[in-house]
């Protein structure tokens, strides 16, 4: 592929530069904005933390992140637990039906609108007060399914034939799934795990829709959602460059880990 | 115990899980679909049809037409520059090559309420924008960016372009440089080798960023509401609005159901493109497999 012409090879980095021009300057606009002290677009007046201070005597923000904390968290948690396991019985089994499989991906792919109002319905004809509690099991869903496939593409790999080696031994099957199983799958568990508390601390429709009535269950998207619609305020910049960057490291750290497993 | 009860054992609670809380919610709506809206906004359990008939009706079916062009704009916007891009990555060096992937993806796994409000920033009239025609010297009055169909077709694209270089440049990466060369030494021009041999090969990828692109955004609701201050219904936006605001939940359900029906439509075409392409490769594949 060496063999192009210089020209050629201009346009190339050139359509490279452009679109990582467009993809980068909105984000990069919006994170020097949050460093600019009169929080203005419209001048730069001189770096300070004042705007992120300030969101440390924001109430509303503070319990809002406070909120998508223990629903990231909870949600993780769960999701972790059932998608490892879903992943294990699935590869163990090694057919399965094609049912299974839709049900598997259908979280994936499914318009969030459509499972949000599904919730919605579901969670008021049962007459349940929503919150956070409905939030976490909604989330749970679509967590459990990314977990769940990230483990899955580990397995892929995996030799049953050493938990047959390890039960013939004479090892329980909690002591083979704890010296056996699971020291092999750990990269894949904990990189799902990061994928999900990331999407559960970026989604945004769902809860809203499960969130139910009044403030005390609004998470972090919802307040800046609310904030937005409400007008351009610098605390939003300040806050948008911390989420950005929680999202963005603990997704580079699954990346890593996700490599970690492709390089074995 | 046999290693199938144990398979079931495990995947037991993710299953009873997905079918508590996705499967039945699912099905609950759809049977919502058929029953009629009660007169102080509850419903009332008499079977009809006519939610399903207002989903056709002029007025709406006009905002699905809307949705529709809106998100075929956007996907075919980026698409163009997706695969331009994925082209671009896949004939640079190899070892940059996944730095390159990994960074134009990287925007794709922030929050998507935050890539839309740096639009915002950008598009409003004392924006970056606005700022840097009068530092080219214009005076006039700033012109009006946001809360306009181009607004929230930029929005979309710039949401779902790392989806669609991600997309491309799998079959791009995968493809044998030497079928290019092929046609190259047999006199075809780099045009004709692009469109006859390259284009052909890269289709699943295209179609797979494509209804990618497609499906986000005519269920989308946020972007419309907040590059498009409202002014542009798309169907996700009229969804929302009969669940919380219109109280019409059957007319809600009906209209989700649609779009459910444009979502597996997409699919199935996708699927058909694929199964072409499949074709294609086949074909080639006598010579990139040897």
């Amino acid at each position: 592929m060496a063999e192009r012409s210089p020209a050629t090879r201009r346009t190339l980095w050139l359509v490279l530069s452009l679109v990582f021009a467009f993809l980068y300057i909105p984000i990069a606009v919006l994170v020097a904005l949050s460093f600019n002290e009169g929080g203005l677009p419209t001048a730069w007046s001189g770096f300070s933390l004042k705007w992120y201070v300030s969101l440390t005597s924001n109430s509303a923000i503070l319990s809002a992140a406070l909120n998508t904390l223990i629903v990231a968290l909870v949600s993780t948690a769960i999701a972790t637990l059932l998608g490892t396991l879903l992943a294990i019985g699935v590869e163990m089994r090694r057919q399965y039906g094609k049912g299974l499989e839709a049900l598997i991906f259908a979280p994936m792919i499914i318009p969030d609108i459509v499972l949000a109002i599904a919730l919605l319905s579901f969670f008021s004809m049962l007459n349940l007060t929503m919150g956070l509690h409905t939030i976490i099991l909604a989330h749970v869903v679509f967590n459990l399914a990314f977990v769940c496939s990230v483990v899955r593409a580990r397995l892929k790999s995996f030799d049953w034939s050493i938990v047959e080696a390890s039960a013939d031994l004479g090892a329980s099957a909690i002591t083979t799934f704890r010296r056996v199983t699971l020291p092999v799958i750990a990269p894949a568990v904990i990189a799902g795990a990061l994928l999900a508390f990331t999407l559960s601390v970026d989604e945004f429709i769902i809860a809203f829709f499960t969130a139910g009535a009044g403030r005390a269950s609004t998470t972090l998207p919802m307040q800046i959602y609310a904030m937005i619609r409400f007008g351009i305020t610098p605390e939003i910049n300040a806050l948008a460059t911390i989420v950005m960057a929680v999202s963005i490291t603990a997704l580079t750290l699954s990346q890593r880990l996700n490599r970690g497993i492709i390089g074995q | 115990m046999t290693r199938p009860s144990r398979s079931s054992l495990l995947t037991a609670p993710a299953l009873v899980w997905l079918t508590a809380l996705m499967v039945v919610p699912c099905v609950l709506v759809l049977a919502l679909a058929f029953f009629r809206r009660g007169i102080y906004g509850g419903i009332e359990y008499t079977f009809t049809l006519e939610n399903f008939g207002l989903v056709f009706d002029p007025l709406y079916a006009g905002i699905f037409l809307n949705s529709a062009r809106i998100a075929g704009t956007a996907t075919l916007i980026a698409v163009v520059i997706g695969y331009a891009a994925a082209y671009a990555i896949s004939a640079a060096p190899r070892r940059l090559q996944p730095v390159f992937l990994f960074f134009a993806v990287l925007p794709f796994w922030s929050n998507y309420l935050i890539r839309t409000y740096a639009w915002i920033v950008l598009l409003n009239r004392e924006g970056l924008i606005t700022q840097l025609l009068r530092w080219f010297g214009y005076t006039g009055e700033p012109p009006s960016m946001l809360y306009t169909e181009g607004a929230v077709i930029a929005g979309l694209v710039y949401n779902y372009l790392p989806f669609v270089i991600l997309a491309c440049y799998a079959p791009l990466s995968r493809l044998n440089p030497e079928l290019a060369e092929a046609s190259r030494d047999l006199g075809a021009s780099a045009a004709t080798t692009f469109r006859r041999v390259i284009l052909p090969l890269t289709v699943p990828g295209i179609a797979a960023g494509a209804v990618f692109v497609f499906v986000l955004s005519i269920g989308n609701f946020v972007t419309p509401a907040l590059l498009g201050g409202g002014r542009f219904q798309m169907i996700g936006n009229l969804v929302y609005d009969q669940f919380l605001t219109a109280n019409d939940w059957p007319f809600g359900a009906a209209l989700a159901m649609a779009l459910i029906a444009i979502m597996l439509l997409v699919l199935m075409a996708q699927a058909l493109a694929a199964n072409r392409a499949s074709g294609h490769t086949a074909q080639a594949g006598g010579d990139t497999d040897g």
